[in-house]
């Protein structure tokens, strides 16, 4: 507290910014009324669906005679498939999908991947994560540039602009000048900061300046002030955490959108955030594991969104769902399947352009199973291309900038 | 440099030629090049690691047809594929426990550096420690020797997918990789993270390779491939036309592109710069670094790529001891443990304990993110990281809860490396050695001369007064020194040497 008033007390005199030290958080800024940066007030939730999961029986082509001839114990019979063309429809583990997409709120990208790609589920998700070619290998992961894009000049540093829902951070949300935030919750976080050297040191200053130590400290700062801000932003909250009225599934990825939910009701500010469950590597027995997993995810986003509608966010809430790759389009001998390429992508949210997001309507066409890649199925759409529209029409960032090159929109949202 | 050492410098030789000092009431008065010559050639034969051999490899590929016969069940195949992940798993550790011995120190620490820089990871258990021990055995020999016999390697030709580059159908991966991340290299150079500034993608070329190099070296690397006795050529799969690679022509086989590469002096700078980065400063923007750099690398190609050399005039140079090279490196999850273990002489009872701690901080030995290793320096730290860094300690010494999850990835077949075990992380330390060492210290000293050992860097006031606070002098002496250690491994300051 004393800190803080001899802080507040220089800022006043010096009638500047200048002198607070960068890593002087938010927390400590928003004390001291300097304010945050005006976001965009939208919000984008990514759900990683981490093993490679099964695209051809998550978004099922039940007239093609190719898909029920390469998959004779796996292929979903026509009359159990949840249509939604005359060509494709849900699995019907994702019955509560299909009542948002008949609401309006889904949007099916079929066909996404990446030229040359990779079968190795680390590779594959590092390719995702940080937006690379298959033939680059980037230290930093897309939403961590676009937090250090959102935090650039003048702005200030608000590592939980980026939250990833768990107690280890992704690539994904790494970046160059400012890493996002992990938190399985903020009461957990805040109480791993409030215990012995943490809270003691969040202030100190390391003997020598100079180099690494001073980056950790800086670290250590943001990591206590963020902690601290999230918590005191979800504490106050008209409806305090764990007490939401929205019954979620509970399951993993019920409690983790449980907890999003509520910080975005919390006001806290943050653009992105970031879940993964895992569970799709399926070659052996796919069908009732695939099910299982399908149907918690869809119980889970159902809950999630009827939040959303029912607090009126769900114009200003999207949220993207993706696999580091789908399967091969022939089961194999263990009724199972094997790694593949290209995926379906899913859009949940209201504020998908008019007639993009309809019962009916997908956004493009799905698979070719007649033109196979030695098994495979082809990309059409580039996984970049999704996260460009995304940085820009949803965020609001540069997404040149932070892809490091130009990739053609979607015109999505 | 014939002059002894002094106890600092010592330390941080230690920590950067190896998993860093053991306490010891004597000083180690020998002249430095003495010291740094013990660790070149510490007189001990190299001793593969071995945990299994070629009979107990489960061929999964059977054992799942055994499945589809309904000749075991699922549970069954499960266990028989995770047999090959646990063989993994006990290589891992038996490796991470050599570390911590300090047996071979130096060794074993270049071994790291080789395996991040010929990152590869495999699931047959047999190929993986083929693999590790042949980083192991030239870890300290000639460069030349040691890329052409990872090269070789079974899981590295795996990994890159040469089964599959032949004649007619050549796949590009190994020769690329070959290239640009073993040898001629292709990155720009990287502002230090923290720093705001736009990164650079990385450039095609800068290494003085063009795609046509790489299009042409896959032809000569065709034919390279394995079988379960090891490497083998396969005459008839290779494309023996004529080539021209880096401006030279001519029916070149893959030994032919090594060599090429060798021939490079780009390939001395790359390998030269990477290990700079490693044992001197990851900061090498800078003239003093460049400088530097450019004499150690002209110097490794002059004398034929000798990695013994170039250790030994790094580790000797007055250089390497200024005050902004030491404390200043940020320790990698492996150097961390294997640091905390050889100081205590700390043993951790279940391998699993490891792995976990391994995955949590980011860095699982035998299984590096992809072909181009950790990223390492500041990309080890993050909010999460660094939080379970500062509780390793009260986990591993205290039996404090472990409250954090690591991820799982997704695949099927790494699943149980994020499991923590059964009950808290058990390890045993050996206090009374350690204790021992400082028997000649009076009680009011401790807390400095034990920072001064324990932390490459000075504390600050506010760090010192948090150590202070810990201390009851009513306590026991040998309590006392416990919980310092505990509360100094828990320091920021700890995570670097």
């Amino acid at each position: 507290m004393k800190r803080r008033n001899f802080l507040a007390k220089s800022v006043l005199t010096t009638a500047g910014t200048m002198l607070i030290p960068n890593f002087l958080k938010a927390y400590e800024r928003n004390q001291l009324g300097l304010g945050v940066v005006p976001s965009t007030g939208k919000t984008l939730v990514m759900v990683q669906l981490s093993g490679g999961n099964d695209g051809l029986n998550t978004v099922v082509p039940y007239r093609n005679d190719i898909y029920y001839r390469e998959r004779p114990t796996l292929a979903i019979p026509a009359p159990n498939v949840l249509k939604i063309n005359d060509e494709i429809g849900f699995n019907p583990a994702l019955a509560s999908l299909k009542s948002l997409y008949d609401d309006g709120l889904v949007t099916v990208i079929n066909n996404v991947g990446y030229p040359n790609p990779d079968r190795s589920h680390f590779r594959s998700m590092d390719i995702w994560q940080t937006a690379s070619g298959a033939d680059q290998y980037l230290p930093t992961g897309w939403v961590g540039r676009y937090l250090d894009a959102a935090c650039a000049g003048a702005a200030p540093r608000q590592p939980y602009k980026a939250i990833e829902v768990d107690d280890t951070l992704s690539l994904v949300l790494k970046g160059n000048s400012l890493n996002g935030l992990a938190m399985l919750n903020p009461q957990k976080l805040f109480n791993q900061t409030q215990n012995g050297l943490v809270k003691g040191l969040a202030n100190a200053h390391p003997a020598q300046p100079e180099g690494n130590a001073t980056y950790l400290y800086k670290t250590l700062a943001e990591t206590v002030s963020s902690a601290a801000y999230v918590y005191a932003k979800s504490a106050r909250m008209a409806r305090p955490v764990g007490t939401t009225n929205h019954t979620y599934p509970a399951t993993e990825l019920g409690n983790r959108l449980k907890t999003v939910a509520e910080l975005i009701q919390s006001g806290v500010g943050t653009s992105v955030y970031y879940i993964s469950i895992a569970g799709f590597d399926t070659h052996i027995n796919q069908a009732g594991q695939q099910e299982r997993l399908l149907r918690h995810y869809a119980e889970a986003v159902k809950a999630f969104m009827d939040e959303m509608k029912a607090t009126n966010r769900h114009n200003d809430v999207l949220l993207m769902t993706f696999s580091e790759f789908g399967r091969r389009v022939k089961e194999n001998a263990s009724r199972g399947t094997d790694h593949g390429t290209a995926n379906s992508v899913f859009l949940v949210g209201g504020g998908l352009k008019p007639g993009q997001g309809g019962p009916g309507d997908l956004f493009n066409q799905a698979p070719d199973l007649t033109n196979l890649d030695d098994g495979d199925l082809r990309h059409t759409i580039d996984f970049r291309r999704i996260y460009a529209t995304l940085l820009r029409q949803w965020l609001n960032a540069n997404d040149v900038a932070i892809l490091g090159r130009k990739f053609e929109l979607l015109g999505l949202v | 440099m014939s002059r002894a050492i002094s106890q600092q410098h010592l330390q941080h030789l230690h920590w950067r030629a190896g998993f860093g000092p053991t306490p010891s009431p004597k000083p180690d008065t020998r002249p430095l090049n003495q010291v740094v010559r013990g660790l070149i050639r510490p007189g001990t034969l190299f001793a593969p690691l071995t945990v299994v051999d070629s009979a107990q490899v489960v061929n999964v590929k059977a054992i799942r047809e055994m499945f589809i016969q309904g000749m075991i069940d699922r549970d069954a195949l499960k266990a028989r594929i995770n047999e090959n992940t646990g063989h993994i798993r006990e290589l891992n550790t038996l490796w991470l426990n050599r570390m911590s011995s300090g047996e071979d120190a130096l060794r074993e620490k270049m071994a790291l550096f080789w395996h991040g820089h010929f990152a590869c990871r495999v699931l047959n258990p047999v190929a993986v420690q083929q693999y590790l021990n042949t980083i192991r055995q030239h870890a300290l020999g000639n460069f030349g020797d040691l890329l052409m016999a990872v090269s070789k390697e079974p899981a590295m030709l795996q990994f890159l997918n040469n089964q599959q580059n032949r004649k007619n159908a050549p796949n590009e991966n190994f020769a690329r990789e070959v290239m640009e991340l073993f040898t001629l290299g292709d990155e720009a150079p990287q502002p230090p993270k923290g720093e705001f500034q736009r990164r650079q993608l990385p450039l095609r070329g800068l290494g003085g390779y063009t795609e046509a190099d790489v299009k042409e070296a896959a032809r000569a690397f065709t034919g390279w491939g394995f079988n379960a006795g090891g490497f083998v050529f396969r005459q008839q799969q290779h494309d023996d036309g004529l080539k021209t690679i880096l401006g030279q022509t001519g029916a070149f086989s893959g030994e032919d592109v090594i060599r090429l590469l060798l021939e490079k002096k780009e390939t001395a700078r790359f390998i030269t710069t990477k290990l700079y980065r490693f044992l001197v400063n990851d900061d090498t923007g800078n003239v003093p670094a460049q400088t530097r750099i450019t004499a150690l690398a002209n110097r490794f190609y002059a004398n034929h790529y000798d990695i013994a050399d170039l250790l030994e005039t790094i580790l000797t140079a007055d250089w390497f001891y200024d005050p902004a090279n030491v404390g200043n490196h940020i320790k990698s999850p492996v150097e961390l443990v294997a640091g905390m273990g050889r100081t205590l002489g700390l043993r951790v009872e279940q391998q699993q304990s490891l792995l976990f701690i391994q995955r949590t901080l980011g860095q699982i030995l035998l299984y590096p993110p992809n072909v181009a290793g950790w990223p390492g320096g500041r990309n080890w730290i993050d909010s999460s990281s660094l939080l379970f860094r500062m509780k390793l300690p009260d986990v591993l010494l205290k039996a404090a809860p472990v409250l954090v999850q690591p991820k799982d990835d997704g695949d099927v077949n790494t699943e149980a490396l994020a499991r923590t075990g059964k009950g808290p992380l058990r390890a045993t330390v050996d206090w009374a050695a350690f204790e021992a060492n400082f028997a000649d210290v009076p009680t009011e000293k401790l807390p400095d001369e034990l920072a001064a050992f324990l932390v490459q860097q000075p504390l600050g006031t506010a760090q010192r007064a948090e150590v202070m606070k810990r201390i009851d002098p009513g306590k026991p002496r040998s309590e006392q020194i416990r919980t310092l250690t505990a509360t100094l491994m828990a320091l920021p300051e700890y995570q670097l040497c």
